[in-house]
């Protein structure tokens, strides 16, 4: 994701030249050396400091810039919460924060770099976008709509394995939920590295004649109720995927949705509101129960309430 | 736009003072203590250092204040009333419901305050960004900053210094009001920041010291400061909280019920103060205008 990375914002700031870059130490991570080489002037590294770092994009931000500021998503949410609520949010300020690393992509970083919170922090900050990218063609797309737009963005991110999903040349709207598969037996919802899993999933249920519904809800905030509400009313069933936390992220918001509008049975795939640890990600997502499996274990699940409820009426 | 001069420069502060307690009194409370401790620093900035339009608050050439000290608004208000920013019936409106000057400067509701403070610790690093934003665009402007000294104990201040001597941002000026209190007690009960000098300079910073109540040392500071080359600038001044008010004295005044009567005693005191310096019974030095800051 992160050559991806790098080549979109070389057109960006090609493009338009109030775009500036920050970082916090985290430059080679990131891998945008070239990018420093060409526009020395554009891209600051401010060293170990988020909290300066993210001050001084609102302060470049109220000048006119357009800001784009990068470390692990862990600190890009966590550390800096005041800074991002008061100096971006409150004063109303232009900054696309990049998160890397999100949930169990941190890896051997392990517990200490796991964001299982961050979606959490952000969807109650007044005003901001949550976008979570789930591949290469998306991420491409959207960093270079982020100049078209005014307001506070998280994009929480992976930097390195991501499952392609999306083909060359599609299009996306940042706010409006991607309907993978059709379906009308449930529907799972999911972002980022969930995405591929659901669709795993999504085969796995096929197999077993029940026919399940994918939507990529890469924008977390605002979410696309629209799209949930439909999917509640149509497929009457919902399971929820996430590399997040099951409290306060995509599962929670979308049972607000549902709960104030059309309550269905839910299911929630995410960590279990425990801490993170080292590990491989295949090893990850079988410990905190992100695999396509335990997808298609909530899906039956929640197919049989419903079909209970039906029974009961 | 004409620059006051030394004599001009002390009646301002005199009238931003009486302004001041007139707004926080209108309220019947408010944070007096580091209101007034900046008074002196807001004359000289807006009677001479600062480069502004008035009616054209966002005009992109200007110099810009961040008030890092946000809970100082109630004077930063006075100065720019009267300075013709909005107009000065706006100060009695001072933390009303729906009010366009709330406690904390907030650059969306008031015309002239350049960034939202009020987490302290915060300005310093908007700052930074304002003064760096204007150099790579290669404008000519200055950032000034205002940090309380309390506000010190911060650890983003310190990133922030680390940054602007690395980046070399001699176009920033940071104002420290040390006026030695903070919420608990004095700050060197509760969390010592001396020697301010010692620190600053080796984090790389040019360094002066100057009594903040006299507007002819802030101004003779700041000129320094702007023909330093190659560093960014500190100027610590040494301040009384409440100074200026005749009912701070002696108690800790970081936020205060403020009587009518002693307020109307503080303006009058405040008055004579004037009328004084109008007879020229106070030093009203030579009237030569000073050089352009």
């Amino acid at each position: 994701m992160k050559d991806i990375y790098q080549a979109a914002m070389f057109d960006l700031f090609k493009k338009d030249d109030r775009v500036i870059m920050l970082d916090s130490d985290l430059i080679k991570s990131l891998g945008v050396t070239d990018l420093v080489e060409s526009f020395p002037a554009r891209v600051i590294d401010c060293g170990i400091q988020e909290a300066n770092m993210i001050g001084i994009a609102a302060g470049l931000s109220s000048i006119g810039k357009i800001p784009f500021t990068h470390t692990f998503a862990v600190f890009a949410s966590r550390r800096v919460f005041d800074q991002v609520f008061l100096a971006g949010a409150y004063s109303k300020q232009n900054i696309r924060m990049f998160g890397t690393d999100p949930g169990i992509c941190a890896e051997y970083n392990g517990g200490t770099h796991m964001a299982f919170e961050d979606i959490g922090i952000m969807r109650t900050v007044p005003g901001m976008t949550i976008i979570e990218p789930t591949d290469v063609t998306m991420l491409r797309n959207i960093i270079l709509q982020l100049v078209d737009v005014y307001g506070m963005y998280y994009i929480r991110m992976a930097r390195k394995k991501y499952t392609k999903v999306y083909e060359e040349g599609s299009e996306f709207e940042i706010g409006k939920a991607n309907l993978l598969t059709e379906g009308s037996d449930l529907t799972i919802i999911a972002s980022g590295i969930m995405v591929s899993e659901a669709l795993a999933a999504e085969k796995i249920l096929r197999e077993k004649g029940i026919r399940a519904r994918v939507l990529d809800m890469f924008t977390i905030k605002p979410m696309d109720a629209d799209a949930v509400i439909r999917a509640a009313r149509e497929t009457g069933a919902i399971v929820t995927a996430e590399n997040h936390n099951v409290i306060n992220g995509l599962g929670s918001a979308v049972a607000d949705i549902l709960s104030q509008n059309a309550p269905v049975p839910l299911e929630k795939i995410g960590v279990n509101d425990t801490f993170g640890e080292v590990g491989p990600l295949d090893y990850l997502k079988k410990r905190f129960g992100l695999t396509s499996a335990d997808i298609v274990e909530k899906a039956e699940k929640v197919l049989r309430i419903k079909q209970e409820r039906s029974a009961d009426n | 736009m004409k620059e006051m001069t030394i004599h001009e420069l002390k009646k301002f502060a005199l009238q931003i003072r009486i302004e001041t307690v007139k707004e926080l009194s209108s309220l019947g409370f408010g944070h007096i203590g580091g209101s007034m401790s900046t008074i002196e620093a807001l004359a000289v900035l807006y009677g001479a250092a600062l480069n502004v339009q008035p009616n054209n608050p966002r005009w992109v050439e200007r110099d810009f204040l961040v008030c890092s000290k946000g809970h100082s608004g109630p004077s930063l208000y006075a100065a720019l009333a009267l300075k013709g920013f909005f107009p000065i019936e706006w100060l009695e409106t001072l933390n009303r419901p729906g009010t366009r000057l709330p406690s904390h400067c907030d650059m969306n509701k008031t015309p002239g305050i350049d960034m939202s403070t009020g987490s302290l610790g915060q300005g310093i690093s908007t700052g930074i960004g304002i003064a760096l934003g204007n150099k790579l665009d290669g404008r000519s402007s200055t950032t000034y900053i205002i940090l309380g000294d309390g506000e010190c104990q911060e650890g983003q201040i310190w990133e922030g210094a680390l940054f602007a001597a690395h980046h070399k941002l001699d176009n920033l000026i940071v104002l420290i009001d040390n006026n030695k209190v903070q919420l608990d007690g004095r700050t060197c009960d509760v969390n010592n920041l001396e020697d301010f000098e010692e620190k600053f300079r080796s984090f790389g910073w040019y360094t002066q010291r100057v009594d903040g109540h006299d507007v002819e040392s802030i101004y003779h500071g700041i000129n320094m400061a702007k023909n330093e080359k190659g560093r960014p600038a500190i100027i610590v001044m040494d301040t009384i909280k409440g100074f200026g008010c005749t009912f701070t004295d002696g108690k800790f005044c970081h936020h205060m019920v403020i009587g009518k009567q002693d307020a109307q005693e503080t303006i009058d005191a405040l008055n004579n103060q004037m009328m004084a310096l109008d007879n020229n019974t106070e030093g009203r030095g030579d009237g030569v205008e000073y050089h352009s800051l």
